[in-house]
């Protein structure tokens, strides 16, 4: 009686135990007379056994740190880690970023919030000639475009008590459609940047929380449907005073 | 809507970290590599945990995260990691012990295998899975499988075992 021919996917099923029994016993009956294929076998099974003892310790390994659930590297910002940290090198070189405000388990959004806004920052607040899309001169029209771009309404807090004079706005892409970035300069030129951005759905109202990168300070806080982020190279304090004016004027 | 990672999806993908370091490890051949290659994977599957159906494999449904994480890697790398096997093996510093030898020689040797190859062998050898599995991982045909299993075999065989490295073409039935 002839059995069929061994097919090459059926000696890597025999080395690897996935062929029905009364086939193994065939594929063996095979490489008793087939020498060449049972060396071949016999070290594709050495192989696997290679690997196992080679690579196993890793599974009683300790898991580091990062990579365990309720440390702030796993939970941290899951959205597009690469294209922010792309623009923040390409920036500035930042790196390093840490957020001192983080605890384990924060909703990663709001921490997604506040570095978005310290890229938006780093890349539009150096910049001389165009800083802004729209100007001061025209904060009309700032208000009504990005309201109607945003889809909800805006208002732009005025920081005059503060110190600090509107330089003007932009539209930019946020995580999840388009985002408002307004300026501010004091008399020094030393500028801050209020970061806007509106979700779907209402949220909480949550704290300030700061979030710190090398020069770069961040209060940020959500209000409902809308997220704000206030980024400046100023120290915390002056930060905070200032986030706390915007705060009560978009919170009369 | 984006929602906020769910304890009880951590806690079930936590009991499989140590499996996907063990199959990082092998697939990059560099242990700090394979670590961000794992928390990439881990921080994609937190975004797309809602596209886990529960009930299902989430070893499975976590290694095509990772797999996936590491094809774009691969592919967006300027520095290509194929094939430069014998250069890599015969520029291994001597090792300090037979066992460093044997996993480098091995190292050297899985990392001399196209991407594809290595993969499946991995899959198979190293984290036992069935071709099954593999190929739903992959995101392949199961005949893909074999074919890539069966070449990666050989390929590493005569590798390993210092032969010359055309392999001949196997019709895989």
């Amino acid at each position: 009686m002839s059995t069929q021919p061994v097919t090459e996917a059926e000696l890597q099923a025999y080395v690897d135990g996935q062929l029905p029994s009364a086939r193994a016993v065939e594929v063996a009956q095979h490489l008793a007379q087939h020498e060449e294929d049972a060396q071949r076998v016999a070290a594709y099974r050495r192989q696997s056994e290679a690997l196992r003892t080679a690579f196993d310790p890793l599974l009683a390994e300790a898991v580091p740190a990062r990579l365990r659930p309720g440390r702030p590297r796993f939970w941290w910002l899951p959205v597009q880690r690469y294209a922010v940290a792309a623009a923040l090198m390409a920036v500035s070189g930042i790196s390093g970023w840490h957020m001192h405000a983080y605890v384990a388990g924060e909703r990663t959004q709001t921490v997604y919030l506040a570095r978005v806004a310290a890229v938006a920052h780093a890349v539009y607040s150096p910049e001389v000639r165009h800083p802004v899309e729209v100007g001061a001169d025209q904060e009309e029209h700032l208000v009504r475009w990005l309201s109607k771009r945003l889809g909800t309404g805006l208002k732009i807090p005025h920081l005059a008590a503060q110190g600090y004079t509107l330089v003007g706005g932009r539209l930019l892409p946020g995580e999840r459609g388009p985002a408002a970035q307004f300026m501010y300069q004091d008399m020094k030129g030393q500028r801050l940047t209020l970061y806007v951005r509106v979700s779907k759905e209402a949220r909480e109202q949550t704290a300030f929380r700061f979030a710190q990168e090398n020069k770069v300070g961040v209060f940020y806080w959500l209000d409902g449907r809308l997220g704000y982020a206030l980024s400046g190279e100023t120290d915390r304090a002056e930060l905070l005073r200032v986030a706390d004016a915007v705060y009560r004027q978009l919170n009369p | 809507m984006h929602r906020p990672a769910s304890d009880e999806f951590a806690t079930q993908a936590m009991q499989y970290i140590p499996r996907l370091r063990r199959y990082a490890r092998a697939l990059t051949g560099d242990p700090s590599a394979a670590d961000d290659l794992v928390q990439d994977a881990l921080e994609r599957a937190l975004v797309k945990q809602s596209l886990w159906r529960e009930g299902t494999d989430l070893r499975a449904w976590l290694f095509t995260v990772m797999h996936n994480v590491f094809v774009n890697q691969v592919r967006s790398a300027a520095v290509s990691r194929t094939v430069q096997l014998d250069d890599s093996i015969a520029e291994q510093p001597q090792p300090q012990s037979t066992d460093r030898l044997e996993i480098r020689d091995l190292d050297a040797a899985l990392q001399a295998l196209p991407e594809e190859q290595r993969t499946v062998v991995l899959l198979v050898g190293l984290e036992q899975m069935t071709y099954d599995e593999a190929a739903r991982v992959l995101e392949v045909p199961i005949g893909t499988v074999m074919s890539r299993l069966s070449r990666g075999r050989e390929r590493l065989r005569r590798l390993m075992q210092g032969l010359p490295e055309t392999v001949p073409l196997k019709v895989v039935k």
